[in-house]
């Protein structure tokens, strides 16, 4: 706005006409209401609210007019462009409604188009597996044992009641390492972590062991050389075969589903005495007419056989230093290749051992 | 063990309904293991009979075959038959076995009129091997008059010669040895349906006597018994009995003459092996002792086996004539012309049969049975059977001397709290049952009522029982182990994963999360992988664990690296077509004690003293876990989006990078030349000043020598060391909230010298108001000249209680450059 009209020059001065007046004002909306986008209505906005705008000039010449006519032409000057800045804001709304929906006509793609750039890894179902297996005994307050691969035969075989002239060493096709008689295998069960925890902890112990394990069997469908089991070792006062089963059933429902519980059969381990094979009811036709008649993953047994159990051998006991008199334990073990097999459907133990990206990135990191 | 319904049903009374499917599944509930049903002859359907043959014309064929036109008459029923017959080992008048139209044989082979060298073929004559009686496929079954005197035409040959019967065959566990037998299984069966049970072994026998074939035990160690028989005038021509070699066949023996068959029919029925001699080929007296250093021995099989002094010999006076217990000699070996038979029934100590055994890979049917365990009161009866078996048999007479060397060894009694099958299992079992069912296994019991003790003598059948928790198992198995209640143990309250676990877990989500895909190889590899990898001679890798028997010849040492397998791995991966291939495995590795030193064999009635069990520890070597990857083809793909990124070695030291972030470490990475690495391009690394491992790209020559794409990338880490270095406890980090100054500097260089070098300057020179520093353009090219790069960072400063002012921030970055000039000849471009 101009400040007052010091410098008047009458010579200069055309009265503020009415008519005039309304014309700028007329001819202010009407290029508004054009203003087609909102390049346009800022073009307008120069020129008809501008500085140099009809209005804004006329504005100015308001100081010179006689004081009489002054409130008159303010007033209706003063309306005038009010009405046009309005208008101007109330189109700049409007056009950039328009021009926000048209962008994101323009913008739009095909959101079905790929995006693989990178694939995906995964963690092998083993592992999974095993850490499930895990997780289900530190659920009940277990820890998880370790220990090494190339192991002891002492800790392997001897200590566990497997002496130098046990038929059962013969059963479990060994990997001895050179020389032969250096006293060192490649485990053939995880065992000796058992052996090793109880030499290095005193009782109460509850640990789960997972690891791999190796035995001479040549590759097929159904046989690795290399292969993981899990066992468990327990070993407290007034431990019995109970015990045992009360825990082989709670992990068979974390595994595979309520309802889904254990059976024993005698069986016969070096290191147990009572030993047993656990079976599992089947999860997929838990046995039941007429169902598992074609069940694929029982072969219409109703039950999977799931792996070895037993109470500990009190002589194991006494070669790890525990007094047999005082401490009773149970142990157990399944296989996790055969566990991965019936319970995601492998048909083919090769698959596990091969390291085919696509078998594996099936799994993703759960399963 | 194969066991024949028909066979067990002649011990035990069991109730007729009794199915091979019900038994099986009570004896695996006794601990008998189920492995399979057979149902030998279940498919064969009549009519098949015996047929006499009436005439045959033999008729050269076009193929250079004679063919016989037979007509056979089959009895009233069915009357006269032509029939094609190839054979030729009959003549007329020979009763043979003929499968009429409509019959089916073994196998589902069903049986029409055929028309066939230009005759209608009504019917078939049939050979053993079709019958499913025997191999022989050479000529017809003719049926012997001295086996089938009654037979005639027309009788039906499907119970003639025995083809139907029920075959259990069980997996028997090593402490159940005495289930090697139909006595054994016979037994268990009896108990399973509390049914009445006849010992095959009880029978008299006549008292020993000092006029029996003379034996001479040196070695009474190894055989605590030795009990000879001796026929003489048997027939070696005379047929065994059709239920006996079908027996023997359904048990999985071949039949082969009938005093073998004899010997194994015994072994079969009671479970002691037994051998026979033919006693004129014997040369004096029978002398059991061990080997001489240097014996030699062909035994049956026509092997000449060097002994070891270990091994328990029979020998008469030319020397070694049998490995005893394992397998006999070819010079005294039973034949057709033996007419006198001394018959060999001893015991033999386990674990000698054992080692023999391992020694020269003989798992015989005797040697399995002996290092299980048999029964040694047998001798005596088994000889007298056997005996018995080839006089009925065969013709002659059995010796009035009966050799009886030794006896047999003690039975050790075990004494037991009466409470502890209770207290083991965990089911209700009370005194009186406890006492039963030992009773019932066959021990002796004696209870002591007042001091809750039992003592058991468990029978002469039972070697396997010596401890108190064995006699808890035969107890639970009678009570049955589906008793066992469910009751969960309450455990102490745990610390849940260890640190260590809990990290390995979280780097094997940060690689999959990276794109890596896990592998589990095997830990095999061999020489040549050593050279594959360019690995110098005294190379450290080279040194390692070796295989005595490894599965391949190619792979007998344990993985010092994981990288061979691999890169094998990806191989496999690229030739079923994987574009790409980032695999990662984690693992250990196996590195030799200094010394490759023997890891001792400690007792085991006590704990071994700490020391020994040190020494035990240390002998066992290193197995550090380790992280291998391999990264090959694109690591970004090609897309719509445009080209692919192909994998580079940054990517490989990227991988440690971020595992090693996940673990809250830092990597310091040096420029190094290792094999199998590309020499300019691979990279060491560190952490705490300790090297962990390499990573890069791999030397051209190990891409081709493996397979794999060219520029393959790897890497490998000590993984173990990382994670027991990652902090336990991660340090909050204190930062300002006053305004960041940002400097960007360009400095050229030597081409050589490593960024890192650089970097670690300006950091230096900078001090502490730099908040970071980010390399942001690396450029070589003609206007810095030839041996020259360029590198630009972007500095960022920052104070902790002020906002810096620009000639604080200026003064900073010029110190910066001023250090990075001194130390490296910098100029700021």
């Amino acid at each position: 706005m101009s400040g007052p009209n010091t410098d008047y020059d009458p010579v200069e001065v055309t009265p503020l006409k009415p008519e005039e007046v309304d014309a700028m004002r007329a001819a202010a909306l009407a290029a508004v209401a054009e203003a087609g986008d909102l390049d346009a209505l800022k073009r307008v906005r120069a020129e008809h609210a501008g500085d140099r705008s009809p209005l804004a000039l006329a504005n100015r010449e308001i100081g010179a007019l006689p004081p009489q006519a002054r409130k008159e032409a303010g007033m209706r000057v003063g309306r005038a462009r009010r009405a046009v800045s309005e208008a101007i804001a109330e189109r700049q709304v409007v056009l950039e409604a328009e021009h926000e929906a048209r962008m994101l006509v323009e913008e739009t793609v095909d959101v079905t188009l790929p995006w693989d750039r990178t694939t995906r890894g995964a963690r092998h179902p083993l592992t999974t597996l095993q850490e499930l297996v895990a997780d289900v005994f530190v659920g009940m307050g277990w820890e998880v044992a370790e220990g090494p691969e190339l192991e002891a035969e002492w800790l392997n075989f001897d200590a566990l009641n497997l002496g130098p002239d046990h038929p059962a060493r013969t059963m479990q096709d060994t990997f001895w390492l050179e020389p032969a008689d250096g006293g060192l295998v490649l485990r053939t069960h995880t065992s000796p972590v058992q052996a090793r925890t109880m030499l290095s902890q005193e009782p109460p112990i509850y640990v789960v062991c997972p690891g791999r394990v190796f035995r001479t069997d040549e590759l097929d469908a159904t046989h690795t050389p290399v292969f993981s089991q899990v066992e468990g070792l327990v070993v407290d006062k007034g431990i019995t075969m109970a015990n045992l089963k009360g825990t082989l059933d709670h992990f068979a429902e974390s595994m595979f589903g309520e309802g889904i519980t254990t059976r024993f059969r005698p069986s016969y381990f070096p290191f147990t005495e009572p030993s047993a094979e656990v079976d599992l009811v089947c999860f997929v036709c838990r046995g039941r007419e007429p169902d598992v008649e074609s069940c694929r993953t029982c072969k219409g047994e109703g039950w999977i056989e799931w792996g070895g159990c037993g109470v500990v051998n009190p002589r194991v006991l006494t070669a790890c230093g525990i007094d047999s008199e005082v401490y009773s334990g149970f142990a157990f073990g399944m296989g996790l290749e055969r566990t991965l097999m019936f319970r995601h459907g492998v048909a083919d133990m090769r698959d596990m051992v091969e390291g085919d990206i696509r078998f594996t990135t099936a799994f993703g990191t759960e399963i | 063990m194969r066991a024949p319904l028909s066979w067990i049903r002649e011990y035990v009374d069991l109730p007729d309904d009794v199915t091979p499917q019900d038994l099986a599944h009570r004896l695996t509930a006794l601990g008998l293991k189920l492995e399979a049903l057979h149902h030998p002859g279940a498919d064969v359907e009549g009519p098949l009979v015996v047929g006499r043959v009436l005439s045959f014309e033999d008729e050269p064929q076009k193929n250079g075959k004679v063919i016989r036109w037979c007509r056979v008459d089959c009895g009233p029923e069915h009357g006269e038959h032509g029939i094609v017959c190839g054979a030729h080992n009959f003549a007329v008048d020979d009763l043979v076995v003929v499968s009429l139209p409509g019959a089916v044989l073994p196998g589902g082979f069903a049986i029409s009129a055929r028309k066939t060298y230009g005759h209608v073929s009504d019917g078939m004559i049939c050979s053993t091997r079709e019958l499913g009686t025997g191999d022989d496929h050479d000529g017809i079954l003719v049926l012997d008059p001295r086996l089938d005197a009654d037979a005639k035409p027309g009788d039906d040959a499907v119970a003639l010669l025995g083809l139907r019967d029920d075959v259990i065959e069980f997996e028997i566990n090593p402490d159940r040895a005495y289930a090697l037998s139909l006595r054994g299984v016979a037994r268990e069966a009896a108990i399973a349906y509390d049914a009445t049970y006849r010992d095959p072994a009880h029978r008299d026998v006549p008292q020993p006597n000092e006029s029996g074939y003379p034996v001479r035990v040196e070695a009474a160690d190894g055989c605590p018994v030795f009990v000879a028989r001796t026929v003489t005038g048997f027939d070696p021509t005379a047929p065994t009995p059709r239920w006996m070699a079908r027996r023997v066949q359904l048990a999985g023996m071949r039949p082969i003459s009938l005093a073998v068959d004899v010997t194994n029919y015994v072994m079969l029925e009671l479970g002691n092996p037994i051998h026979g001699y033919d006693a004129d080929r014997l040369d004096g007296p029978i002398v059991v002792r061990r080997a001489e250093a240097g014996e030699k021995l062909t035994t049956l099989d026509g092997v000449t086996r060097d002994l070891s002094t270990e091994d328990l010999l029979i020998t008469d006076g030319s020397g070694p004539i049998g490995l005893a217990g394992v397998m006999g000699g070819e010079s005294t070996e039973l034949n057709d012309a033996t007419t006198t038979v001394v018959v060999e029934a001893a015991h033999f100590e386990a674990t000698g049969i054992f080692r023999t055994a391992r020694r020269h890979r003989l798992p015989t049917e005797g040697a399995k049975r002996w290092e299980r365990g048999v029964d040694p009161l047998l001798p005596a009866y088994a000889a007298d059977r056997v005996a018995h078996l080839l006089v009925e048999h065969g013709g002659g007479r059995i010796d009035d001397g009966v050799t009886y060397v030794g006896g047999p060894p003690a039975q050790p009694e075990i004494a037991a709290d009466l409470d502890l099958p209770a207290r083991v299992t965990g089911m209700p079992i009370d005194r009186d049952t406890t006492v039963r069912h030992l009773r019932t296994v066959g021990c002796s019991v004696t209870v002591d009522d007042d001091a809750g003790t039992l003592t058991a003598l468990p029978p002469s059948w039972r070697p396997d029982l010596t401890d108190p928790y064995d006699l808890v198992e035969e107890v639970a198995r009678i009570v049955g182990y589906t008793e066992v209640p469910s009751v969960l143990p309450a455990a102490p309250a745990g610390r849940g994963l260890t640190r260590a676990q809990k990290l390995r877990r979280r780097v094997g989500f940060a690689l999959a999360g990276a794109g890596l895909v896990e592998v589990r190889s095997y830990p095999f590899i061999g020489p040549a992988d050593f050279d594959r990898l360019g690995l110098p001679a005294d190379d450290v890798l080279r040194d390692t664990v070796r295989v005595a028997n490894p599965l391949s010849e190619e792979a007998p040492l344990l993985s010092t690296t994981l990288l061979p397998e691999l890169l094998r791995t990806t191989a496999r991966n690229v030739g079923r077509g994987a574009p790409a291939v980032a695999v990662y495995e984690t693992a250990a590795v196996f590195l030799p004690t200094a010394d490759h030193r023997k890891a001792p064999i400690l007792g085991v009635d006590r704990r071994p003293d700490q020391a020994d069990l040190d020494a035990l520890l240390a002998a066992v070597p290193r197995q550090p876990l380790f992280l291998a990857a391999v990264l090959a083809g694109d690591r970004q793909a090609s897309g719509w989006w445009g080209a692919g990124r192909p994998v580079s070695w940054a990517d490989a030291v990227q991988v440690v990078r971020d595992v090693a972030a996940v673990l809250g470490l830092e990597v310091e990475v040096v420029q190094a030349t290792r094999a199998p690495w590309h020499s300019g391009r691979c990279a060491e690394l560190r952490v705490d000043g300790r090297e962990i491992g390499h990573a890069g790209e791999l030397h051209p020559a190990v891409c081709t020598a493996y397979g794999v794409p060219a520029r393959t990338c790897a890497l490998e880490v000590d993984l173990g060391f990382l994670v027991e270095r990652a902090p336990d406890v991660v340090q909050a980090p204190n930062f300002s909230t006053y305004p960041v100054a940002k400097e960007d500097v360009a400095l050229v260089v030597d081409a050589d010298l490593p960024q890192a070098t650089l970097a670690a300057t300006l950091r230096e020179g900078a001090g502490v108001l730099l908040e970071s520093l980010r390399l942001f353009d690396v450029y070589t090219g003609a206007q810095i000249g030839a041996g020259k790069k360029s590198l630009a960072y972007a500095l960022r400063f920052r104070a902790p209680d002020r906002t810096l002012t620009e000639a604080e921030t200026g003064a900073a970055r010029d110190a910066a450059v001023a250090l990075a000039a001194e130390r490296h000849g910098a100029v700021q471009r």
